[in-house]
């Protein structure tokens, strides 16, 4: 191929991989140019290679590397490598959607060409107090759309805060409980050597991260839309969070969340996830989180949060041995149920009493006084890891 | 140095490295082009070890720095020798020069540093370039990894009391991760990045042959089967390559020719690392694995 051709196809190339969403930036392409002139790019395995090595930066992107690098640089004839724009590499890497969220009713009056902005202002002034007061323990599986809208409003206004945890780190500070050596000397300078003037340092603490799973199955279903909404407002307002979501299978939705605007994150869900309102595998979901995410988010003494109403139809064996798994690998294991919130409420399901003896806090979910409060018990959750069963493992197996 | 791909293979496969041919050229390149190689894989495939290798192959210092969460400028770049410092001072004192400002403020001179991996990596002679080996980067914290990043572009160090310190000509880096967490796009673009991968049948068994040779033949095919087989299960913690020179060794030292049965369920805790996943595979699964391994 001449030199000419080459750049044009690099280029082109780097465009299709941006498109499957390889963030291929320009200096990483001049970067391959440059690794061209020791690559020989006759010889196709070490071309892909280096141009692997260069544009990839997540594993998860390499087999989507590896599908777009065998389609574009396939065998073409010159005429075809000219015309043809490799978009149809695209269409055969989506998935198809089995199921999709049920999104609730609209009212029909409701005019969808109406801009957010006046819809929320119409709600708005809806409220008044009263109906605020209202709303905050209404049960959330009875909202209206507009209601939900409210609620909506109303969360994103709720400051989220967890306690912090100790780290590794120092800072410096007027009187500490550690001598700042250094400070110390540099200051002696000014007294001719004489440490007068003490410097003191003392730990510096973090925000503990965020773990949340959300059972999104059948029987979860008036609950899933408005925690999705909680989801993303509790992503937006703190700074370390993870989400997943589950019904027969895990899917981490952290990403998604991330869009700034509520609705499109929602929408950028409900296209990810496949099994919407499916049957529920505690057990199972909890297992791959263990054994795929546990070791890659669990790592600096986070809060996880399990929102589920506790109906399983998978083995209660193995959800009470994942549920002891995740505790001890976790500073604060909370349960959330949203059936909680109903008096005469009893934990009786098979999934709820295995994995009860492994769950720190045990809260509702059912309305926003209880969102009100989950917050509360987040910012005071104390220094230590609360007292747990000392059992070993081995009987449960 | 290396005039071409492989020239480098065959030089690692003499000093005892079996490494495939798209790990070769990220190697090749990270060598030519200068940049940091960040390997991500799980533990114990060999990345640790690729930076040992290159530094016995090329006969340059190896400079490790095993991470950890708050990593500081203390324990990386330099720290002072505040003991020696504070002698000096009394010295002065003694001899009655402590009111004299330059001698006071020599104490922050070089004779005082005590230099850390990070500055020894970019201070040393300009002959051979050191590897530095930042191990295990996913354990140290943000705020490291944004330091890390301002070093990997300029490679200077700026000391307050000294001035600016550049690397005349900068290490080799070799970066790696046990993906624990994901580590910042913006470092990832400084560097190369090759995911190390379990290695296949032929390449485990070509490692396993290379690292003990005087193993038999027979054991050390059967090892590597039944850890392959081991790989496909549902374990927590999937064995490594390092756990399978491991097993094999402990298997030789005991004076295996071939597996069996008892020796495999006495010596598993070489090559898993959970209870859960011992008592998992022991008896029945050991028994088919065996079988499969052994026809």
């Amino acid at each position: 191929m001449e030199q000419g051709y080459l750049l044009q196809h690099l280029i082109a190339f780097g465009q299709l991989l941006r498109e499957v969403g390889i963030p291929a930036g320009p200096s990483q392409m001049v970067e391959l140019v440059t690794a061209l002139e020791h690559v020989d790019i006759r010889k196709r395995e070490d071309f892909k290679a280096a141009a692997r090595c260069i544009l990839v930066l997540r594993r998860d992107d390499l087999p989507v590397f590896d599908t777009a690098f065998d389609f574009f640089w396939r065998n073409l004839t010159r005429s075809e490598a000219e015309e043809e724009l490799p978009r149809n590499v695209l269409s055969t890497m989506k998935v198809k959607r089995p199921r999709q969220l049920r999104l609730p009713s609209r009212p029909s009056e409701g005019d969808p060409s109406k801009s957010r902005e006046e819809r929320e202002e119409r709600i708005n002034m809806q409220l008044s107090f009263s109906a605020r007061e209202t709303l905050r323990t209404k049960d959330f599986s009875q909202f209206s759309w507009e209601e939900v809208q409210a609620a909506k409003e109303m969360m994103r206004r709720f400051k989220w805060r967890i306690e912090e945890r100790p780290t590794r780190r120092k800072r410096p500070v007027k009187l500490g409980s550690q001598f700042d050596m250094r400070r110390t000397l540099r200051r002696s300078m000014n007294n001719g050597g004489e440490m007068l003037d003490l410097a003191w340092r003392d730990v510096r603490t973090h925000q503990r991260p965020l773990v949340v799973l959300c059972d999104i199955s059948g029987s979860m279903d008036r609950y899933s839309r408005i925690l999705l909404h909680f989801l993303h407002t509790i992503s937006d307002g703190l700074r370390d969070v993870e989400t997943f979501v589950f019904g027969t299978r895990l899917t981490r939705i952290t990403r998604q969340l991330r869009s700034r605007d509520i609705d499109d994150a929602v929408q950028a869900v409900s296209k990810q996830v496949l099994d919407w309102s499916g049957g529920t595998r505690i057990g199972d979901a909890v297992k791959e989180f263990n054994f795929k995410w546990g070791r890659r988010v669990l790592g600096r003494g986070p809060v996880v949060l399990l929102i589920s109403d506790g109906w399983d139809r998978g083995d209660p064996k193995l959800l009470g041995r994942e549920m002891y798994r995740l505790q001890h690998s976790c500073h604060r294991l909370i349960w959330l149920n949203p059936l909680l919130g109903s008096p005469d409420y009893k934990p009786l399901t098979v999934g709820m009493q295995a994995a009860l003896p492994h769950i720190d806090d045990f809260l509702p979910v059912h309305n926003l006084v209880s969102l009100e409060q989950l917050g509360e018990k987040l910012s005071q959750l104390g220094k230590r890891k609360p007292e747990r069963r000392q059992q070993p493992l081995r009987e449960r197996l | 140095m290396f005039a071409s791909i492989d020239e480098l293979q065959t030089a690692l496969a003499e000093h005892s490295y079996v490494a495939d041919r798209p790990l070769t050229t990220a190697i090749f390149l990270a060598l030519k082009l200068n940049k940091p190689l960040l390997l991500e894989g799980e533990a114990g495939v060999g990345k640790t070890e690729i930076a040992k290798t290159l530094s016995s192959m090329l006969g340059r210092d190896l400079i490790r720095l095993q991470c950890y969460e708050g990593l500081d400028v203390n324990t990386t770049i330099y720290e002072w020798n505040y003991a020696r410092q504070m002698l000096q001072i009394r010295m002065l004192e003694a001899s009655g020069k402590a009111q004299d400002d330059t001698a006071l403020s020599n104490i922050f001179g070089p004779e005082f540093l005590i230099k850390r991996p990070l500055l020894q990596a970019i201070e040393a002679s300009t002959e051979k370039p050191p590897i530095l080996l930042i191990d295990e980067l996913d354990r140290a914290d943000e705020e490291f990894e944004a330091f890390l990043l301002e070093l990997l572009s300029d490679w200077q160090i700026s000391i307050p009391e000294l001035g600016t310190i550049r690397a005349a000509q900068p290490p080799t880096v070799i970066i790696t991760s046990n993906r624990t967490r994901e580590v910042h796009d913006a470092l990832k673009r400084r560097c190369l990045f090759y995911w190390v991968d379990y290695p296949s049948l032929e390449k485990e068994l070509a490692i396993v042959k290379t690292r003990l040779p005087h193993a038999s033949e027979r054991l050390s095919q059967q090892v590597v089967a039944f850890v392959q087989e081991l790989r496909n299960l549902d374990l927590y913690k999937l064995p490594g390559v390092a756990e399978t020179i491991d097993w094999a060794t402990a298997l030789a030292a005991l004076e295996q020719t071939e597996l069996s049965v008892d020796m495999v369920e006495d010596t598993l805790g070489a090559i898993l690392k959970y209870q859960d996943d011992i008592a998992q595979v022991k008896g029945s699964t050991v028994r088919a694995l065996l079988a499969k391994v052994t026809a």
